[in-house]
């Protein structure tokens, strides 16, 4: 009985085996000891068809609950044009290797320098390389990044107002690379400045990571932040959301040297995480120290214009354990659809997408205000998100959320609530969720 | 595949859009923001129609080769075809709309797929758990070994700080261990490319965090001692870590916990049919033995006492590695693949793969140097062509390759031989594809002879040809907005 | 066959220093660059960063390798060679013109652990077997 992803017939294998000398497939393992060979029965089910395998996973997504989204803390429901899967789903983007053969890849590695170059813009840097996993891990890398760069300095700050999962990230890499880490401190809801100079008296740090809207959706004021980092050497690294970056003040004009993130909100389905896909870029005096891949234009011998891999003695590949990163595989696919969502939004459809989660976001919380049940922990411009506190137990708030069909009212680790509209929030919905808290005996 | 020269920048006219958005009702908007938390120059992005866009990166397609374009015998790479229902699965919309931190009670099918693959990919190597969270290959290199490192941690063993790893391991092995913070010992391999056993030995001591292992190892052979070398290992207390990069040929076959393994990792864009997506997103499991169950990473999926599934740290665990857990997406693909394959089709896949492989061997070993005379598994490396009489190089051959519409294999690696050619066919491939490719191997051969300039100047039909890596490195220009200058006459 | 130029003293990773009064010039055999093929970057360290013999102080990279530069003695960079940031082929131009980096050596001695041109010359010929 054949199967449909093996196309070998009996005979194409008795010819096979024959042009190799041996009698069956299974004389192919003669080297292998008996005794690490499987006798046994695999403890899977038996093959199933398509539609059978349709019918499995359609099954199982009846035990999710289909949930409005007003939750963000590092994954945004933003809006998805259409025209992105249909390209992404093309086999010659989906089914190719990375793009080491550059005569038959320059489709891939079109799409990655325009991505570098987006990122780039917007992020007020000059370097870009062609992707990181997702934010948390390009945070871990800018650190190391930072390590790598400077001589001989082995401490890295990070601002406390970081996403919880961003800094856990940080944390686990530093402790087993060995970089020494402190948490800076933060003054009503801000990076506190002068908490991050008091720690960068030790002239030991290589680092320092804030974030550019912050964990309780705050746009950070990192005034004078540049200034405090440089005099002692070290370098500034901004974690950044980039659909903001069309609107707030970009890490580059903050007198940033490397900008890290996820551009898991550029459209980005929530996928349960992933694959999201990060970034990390730089000023262009660090573009050796940036770790993954990178395209660079070039020509070939009929002199047409052509992208190829490029500074790839960095890589592990060829550095080996002297690499400064062992990122391989990225997140190549998932550049490509940031890519195509840039394109089709270009600086005016990110802005208006900006305003709208604007828009939503300050109609859901000065709704919530109104109803008495909450208030304000700070007096500090936020762009969708934001954190409040209430009376009302965020355990059965977000109980009577879920109930109701809505995914709100997270708790941060200080016990407030944190709440996120985008442009795909309604006003209807946003009422409805608004009634059902005040129906909260 | 045809060229076409334009950047998406280069299509933007001022006031042209490719978007819809809702009608904006708001009462407020962005302008509240105060100017000094705003940006001031604006981004450069193109300005860009619907119509604009699909056909750009349509255009840019056609430059591209995959899978489904045609044969890909990339080594180590496993560019195995891609099954399509893999793909129906994965853009299910119930699945796409979950954020991530919603409450477990919200997401059961979520994390019924993510417990039944670590569930699958246990039976398959014979490890005891699983992680799914690494987002490659490499991460799961890089978390296996803070598994380890964890592991004598907790029992309060801070001397274990070196590794060791063959010097034919993918350059990948090295790198984590440094990024992990480890200390890189090589060892070397002997003349038929396994570990030198007597030159293992001396290295072994209380030092020894762990080795790394591929098997079979990059050259495509099976480590036929491995049960000595586990043993030699474990004896001096290390830890055997097991570079999944090359398990297509014992699936179904052999399990890796059968072999004495206490750490590996799989990448499930190899062995397990998720597409490269043209370098990612792939997906690196972790699976350990027993005693290292604890030391998996935050967060896990386990069964909780009130018959559901939840999401849960441990204090023995070594860190977070991920924002969040994986790349799902490919999770369900692969889910999806091992659904569709069975425990029957399972038994053929690696065993296929195998026979491939060892069928283009003895078909073109005439013509191309075989260096080690040897069974192989799912791939094998030449030492060049037979005959280098008139100077043509693998690169050549590589290059040449294109020209008669393949994918060249993996070129330069492992460093073990100056001109490697590691070729790679899979499983899914049929006997009159790797037919054809045998017959135009052999004639690549005969045109070295014959011919060489058409090979040294080789590709001459894919839509740009050789390019020049050497001014790309040099003077790096990797943005849009460089590249404009460098075009501005001076 | 590659160069060697007399007077120079080199090391087994390749590196010459040449000696004058208490300072010493170090850069790349032509061997060295010979191997390397086309040189696209120098890695170089800054003034007055300590260097020691055995230890890299920077690195040269090609298209798709990269060594490091291991120095032949210890001492103090006094001077870099700034003309390779635009133009490392000088590097295989002429490796013995082009230096690298020059120090001021804090232990002579260390010279002696050195061989001489047709000492290196003769270690060149057995390094390739």
């Amino acid at each position: 009985m054949g199967f449909a992803y093996f196309p070998h017939t009996p005979d194409d294998i008795r010819s096979m085996l024959e042009r190799i000398g041996v009698a069956t497939i299974d004389d192919l393992y003669a080297d292998v000891p008996d005794d690490v060979i499987f006798h046994g029965d695999y403890d899977l089910p038996e093959a199933l068809s398509e539609e059978e395998v349709r019918r499995f996973f359609a099954a199982i997504d009846k035990k999710n609950q289909p949930l409005t989204v007003m939750v963000g803390a590092g994954a945004y429901d933003h809006y998805a044009p259409s025209v992105i899967q249909s390209i992404i789903s093309r086999s010659e983007f989906l089914t190719a290797y990375t793009p080491y053969q550059p005569e038959i890849s320059q489709g891939t590695l079109r799409y990655i320098f325009e991505f570098q170059s987006m990122i780039a813009t917007l992020t007020g840097m000059e370097c870009c390389n062609a992707s990181m996993y997702d934010g948390a891990t390009s945070a871990a890398e800018a650190m190391m990044m930072s390590i790598a760069a400077t001589r001989k300095k082995s401490r890295v700050l990070i601002s406390s107002t970081l996403l919880p999962q961003v800094r856990r990230v940080v944390e686990t890499y530093a402790k087993w690379h060995g970089v020494k880490l402190s948490v800076i401190k933060h003054c009503d809801g801000n990076t506190d400045l002068a908490h991050l100079e008091s720690l960068l008296e030790g002239d030991d740090v290589a680092g320092v990571l804030v974030p550019s809207i912050n964990r309780f959706g705050i746009i950070e004021d990192l005034s004078g932040f540049a200034d405090a980092v440089h005099s002692r050497k070290a370098l500034l690294m901004v974690y950044a959301d980039p659909s903001a970056l069309a609107v707030v003040r970009t890490p580059g004009e903050w007198g940033a040297d490397v900008t890290c993130g996820d551009a898991q909100p550029l459209g980005i389905p929530l996928s349960y995480g992933g694959p999201y896909v990060g970034f990390l870029a730089c000023r262009k005096e660090y573009v050796r120290k940036l770790p993954g891949r990178i395209v660079g234009a070039t020509t070939d011998v009929d002199g047409k214009r052509a992208f190829v891999l490029t500074l790839q003695a960095r890589e592990q590949h060829i550095r080996r354990e002297k690499a400064n990163s062992n990122i391989c595989s990225n997140q190549s696919l998932m550049a490509l659809y940031v890519t195509i969502y840039l394109s089709l939004m270009g600086k005016q459809g990110l802005k208006d997408v900006c305003d709208l989660s604007y828009g939503a976001a300050h109609y859901l919380h000065d709704r919530l205000l109104e109803t008495g049940l909450f208030a304000d922990v700070f007096d500090r411009p936020f762009l969708k998100e934001f954190v409040l506190k209430s009376d009302i137990p965020t355990e059965k708030l977000q109980k009577a959320l879920l109930d109701g069909g809505f995914f709100a009212a997270l708790q941060t680790e200080e016990g407030y609530v944190s709440f996120c509209a985008t442009e795909r929030r309604t006003i209807e919905e946003i009422d409805r969720m608004v009634d059902l808290i005040k129906c909260i005996k | 595949m045809k060229y076409y020269d334009k950047l998406i920048f280069e299509l933007s006219r001022q006031g042209r859009v490719g978007y819809t958005l809702p009608r904006n009702n708001w009462e407020k908007s962005a302008d509240e923001i105060p100017a000094m938390l705003c940006r001031s120059v604006e981004a450069e992005l193109p300005q860009v129609s619907e119509l604009d866009v699909v056909r750009h990166y349509t255009n840019l397609s056609n430059m591209n080769f995959g899978v489904d374009t045609g044969f890909y015998p990339l080594g180590s790479c496993t560019m195995k075809y891609n099954p399509k229902i893999n793909e129906e699965i994965a853009a299910m919309a119930c699945f796409r709309d979950i954020h991530p931190l919603q409450p477990d009670c919200s997401v059961q099918g979520v994390l019924e797929v993510y417990d039944g693959l670590c569930r699958s990919l246990e039976a398959i190597t014979g490890m005891a758990k699983f992680t799914l969270n690494p987002f490659a290959g490499a991460h799961g290199e890089l978390t296996g070994l803070m598994v380890i490192r964890r592991y004598h941690e907790l029992r309060g063993d801070d001397k274990r700080t070196k590794v060791i790893v063959p010097d034919s391991a993918h350059g990948t092995n090295p790198a984590s261990a440094a990024v992990c913070g480890l200390n890189v010992v090589e060892v070397k391999s002997t003349a038929d490319g396994c570990i030198d056993i007597d030159a293992l030995r001396p290295l072994l001591d209380d030092t020894v965090a762990g080795i790394m292992m591929t098997n079979p190892n990059t050259l495509g052979l099976f480590e036929t001692r491995i049960r000595e070398i586990a043993d030699m290992v474990h004896a001096c207390g290390g830890l055997l870590y097991y570079d999944g990069a090359n398990f297509n040929p014992l699936l179904g076959k052999v399990r890796p916990g059968d072999m004495g393994f206490d750490v590996l990792h799989l990448n499930l864009h190899k062995t397990f049919s998720t597409p490269h997506g043209g370098g990612g997103p792939g997906s690196g499991p972790v699976g350990v033995a027993k005693h290292l169950a604890n030391c998996l990473p935050d967060m896990r999926v386990e069964h909780g006492d009130d018959g559901m599934l939840h999401c849960v740290s441990h204090p023995d665990a070594t860190g977070q590695i991920s924002g969040f857990m994986g790349n799902f997406g490919v999770i369900l693909r692969a889910y999806a693949y091992i659904l569709m394959l069975g425990k029957e089709n399972i038994k053929l896949a690696g065993r296929l793969a195998t026979l491939n492989a060892n069928y283009v061997k003895e078909s073109l070993k005439d013509c191309y140097k075989l260096p080690i005379e040897k069974v192989c598994k799912h791939e094998f490396v030449f030492d060049g062509l037979a005959d280098k009489s008139t100077g043509v190089t693998t690169l050549d051959v590589a290059k040449r390759l294109l020209d008669y519409g393949f994918h060249a294999p993996t070129i330069y690696f492992p460093l073990l031989f100056h001109q490697a050619i590691m070729i790679e066919p899979t499983e899914t491939e049929s006997k009159e594809t790797i037919d054809a490719f045998i017959e135009v191997m052999q004639r690549i051969a005969g045109e070295a002879i014959e011919m060489p300039d058409e090979l040294h100047t080789a590709p001459h039909t894919t839509p740009v040809r050789r390019l020049d890596e050497t001014t790309a490195a040099k003077h790096p220009v990797i943005t849009y907005a460089e590249l404009r200058l460098c075009n501005q006459p001076t | 066959m590659a160069k060697t130029i007399e007077g120079l003293f080199y090391s087994e990773s390749h590196e010459w220093i040449k000696v004058e009064g208490e300072y010493g010039y170090i850069g790349i055999s032509d061997h060295a660059q010979e191997a390397m093929g086309n040189i696209v970057y120098v890695d170089m360290p800054e003034e007055d960063d300590e260097v020691a013999q055995g230890e890299d102080f920077g690195a040269v990279e090609s298209v798709k390798a990269a060594s490091d530069l291991i120095s032949p003695v210890s001492g103090t960079v006094v001077e870099v060679n700034e003309a390779l940031g635009d133009t490392p082929e000088l590097l295989n131009q002429n490796a013995y013109d082009n230096w690298i980096i020059k120090v001021k050596i804090s232990n002579p001695a260390e010279l002696d652990n050195l061989m001489d041109a047709t000492a290196y010359e003769e270690y060149c010929k057995n390094e390739q077997h």
